[in-house]
């Protein structure tokens, strides 16, 4: 399984993917950052065939709450919106299936952000929402297929 | 159709430009009233951050600044800096960094003509409904991008916010083994972007030409990346010291980024086309050839062409890899030493999109005191406005949805990189 984390550092809750794929690298799981540039993405999976997606998300929902959405099912990452990066998350991933591409299993993990400001920390709730996602990854991992 | 009552339409995002803002067209029957082009500028936080850092800090703070355009904002720093410290760099150092940009250049330049842009010309709403019918473009387009990123991790230590560069050269410099790996990748490259500007030259572009005062770097040898006097075609032709002398940045009410203008002139066009028609002659051969067979001469003048002139950069690009692999010696050392010193330093390279300005004063310690950052949007910005002006006026007698989409399309020629800033840009055309 490939663990891609999406996003800035330096915009506050916008990091949470890199935070959750920095933790994970250091248990020795296949991780990789992305800026969550489409292209860039399209690259990283390219003939993966398990891939998992850490992004920064906002929906709505309170901060820090952790969402899972299967590409293969309903996904609700407009082309353009939700994710934190214009030509992103959303396009990458309709963009692969439209030339046939698409891992076997991709699966997306949304953490709700709420501060994107340049050079703020990430938030106390998103960094929760980080916590969560590494134990249920560490969690399946662990258990095995 | 010309509405005489009041309409507005919005729209909830303009796709496939990188960034956060907002376009406001206001008109008043076939008149536009008002354009106000609305950014957020990211850079201006980051010159507070770096106040107080160190001058080898610079480089990696700033490729943070843009995921699109890292290398220009480490080229334009460790340039402005060296400047200050009196350094002068090995002549294969600087070879290094012209082959850095031209991986940026490819990335850039590939994802905007095939993904951004053509499906503008090919009456596709984005490059996924494209992708449907023109599968073998969009393959193109993503191995191209490739090709560029392979650069720049070679040179830059990682695809993602590059960390090689400093200031007096590199960290580490690549072995020639390893860029000659490269040279099947780019000869593709450049094959496919001679492909890029024929089938580029096919497609059907608006008529409007505008009357721009184009600017951009000039060298007397060769198509500018990171030196050169700055000129444009009324005449200024200045050193990058001389920058905010002869150019102002304005403070307007419905923005917070700062509007360039050149003094007692206004705006002002930098990228593509200005770089284009100020130095058509320092192309390599195949570049120039290529333009010239398909009826791409200098002044080019008609916005919605610079498809085609990036089309043209990007064989640019390709041809000087090819080039500076070729001559590739290693440095005697990756960087010189760089002592600390206080002084100021000015540089502008050529970022994808058009001049990047950075201004630094470094103090004895070597920390910076102040920095000035500019990014080519900025610059852009109030061009973008007056396009906007003279373009909606064109389209007065069209149903408001399809003005709206006509505007936005003439936006992404400039390619805004409000990656500098974040997420979305959004149109808004009212009539009264």
């Amino acid at each position: 399984m490939l663990i891609i984390g999406c996003g800035s550092p330096e915009r506050g809750d916008d990091a949470a993917g890199v935070h959750v794929a920095e933790r994970l690298r250091t248990l020795g799981l296949n991780t990789r950052v992305c800026s969550g540039e489409a292209s860039e993405l399209m690259e990283a999976w390219d003939r993966v065939a398990d891939v998992l997606v850490i992004d920064c998300v906002v929906t709505g929902a309170a901060a820090g709450t952790v969402h899972l959405w299967d590409a293969y099912s309903w996904l609700p990452i407009k082309r353009t919106g939700d994710s934190t990066h214009a030509f992103g998350l959303g396009e990458a991933v309709e963009l692969t299936r439209a030339l046939r591409r698409l891992p076997a299993r991709l699966r997306i993990y949304g953490i709700e952000g709420q501060k994107f400001e340049i050079g703020s920390e990430t938030s106390a709730e998103v960094l929760r929402g980080v916590e969560e996602v590494v134990s249920r990854i560490v969690a399946e991992v662990t258990a095995g297929p | 159709m010309s509405g005489r009552g009041t309409r507005t339409i919005k729209v909830d995002t303009l796709a496939r430009v990188e960034g956060e803002g907002a376009i406001y067209i206001k008109m008043a029957g076939d008149r536009v009233s008002d354009v106000k082009l609305r950014i957020y500028e990211p850079p201006r936080m980051f010159e507070a951050f770096l106040r107080g850092r160190h001058f080898s800090e610079v480089p990696d703070i700033t490729a943070r600044i843009c995921g699109i355009c890292p290398i220009a904002y480490q080229m334009s720093a460790v340039h402005a800096i060296e400047r200050a410290l009196g350094i002068n760099i090995d002549p294969a150092v600087r070879l290094l960094r012209r082959l850095f940009y031209c991986g940026e250049w490819i990335e850039s330049h590939a994802l905007h003509i095939y993904m951004l842009h053509a499906p503008d010309f090919l009456g596709y709403q984005d490059v996924i409904e494209m992708a449907k019918d023109h599968r073998d473009v969009v393959e193109k387009a993503l191995r191209l991008k490739k090709i560029g990123n392979r650069i720049v991790q070679l040179l830059g230590g990682r695809e993602i916010h590059p960390i090689s560069a400093a200031v007096g050269g590199f960290h580490k410099t690549p072995a020639k083994e390893q860029l000659r790996e490269l040279v099947g990748d780019l000869e593709w490259s450049l094959n496919a972007s001679l492909e890029a500007v024929q089938w580029t030259s096919t497609l059907q572009f608006p008529d409007f030409e505008q009357d721009y005062e184009f600017v951009a770097l000039r060298h007397p040898d060769e198509y500018p990346f990171c030196e050169g006097r700055l000129v444009s075609n009324h005449g200024l032709d200045i050193d990058a010291a001389e920058y905010e002398d002869r150019f102002a940045e304005l403070h307007v009410k419905h923005s917070n980024a700062l509007h360039s203008v050149i003094r007692g002139r206004g705006s002002y066009l930098v990228g593509p086309l200005a770089r284009f028609n100020l130095n058509f002659e320092k192309l390599p051969d195949v570049a120039r050839k290529a333009a010239i067979n398909t009826g791409l001469r200098p002044p080019v003048k008609n916005l919605f062409r610079s498809i085609q002139v990036r089309a043209v950069e990007l064989v640019f690009a390709c041809a000087e890899a090819l080039r500076i692999i070729a001559a590739y010696e290693p440095p005697s050392a990756p960087r010189v030493e760089a002592p600390n010193r206080t002084g100021v330093g000015q540089a502008i390279t050529e970022a994808p999109r058009g001049i990047l300005y950075h201004r630094y004063a470094v103090n004895e310690n070597g920390l910076i005191v102040t920095a000035k950052i500019i990014p080519p949007t900025s610059q852009n910005q109030r061009r973008i406005e007056d396009d906007l002006r003279e373009y909606a006026a064109h389209l007065a007698a069209w149903p408001l949805d399809e003005a709206t989409w006509k505007c936005e399309q003439a936006v992404r020629c400039y390619d805004p990189c409000i990656s500098c800033a974040t997420h979305f840009l959004k149109v808004v055309i009212e009539r009264e």
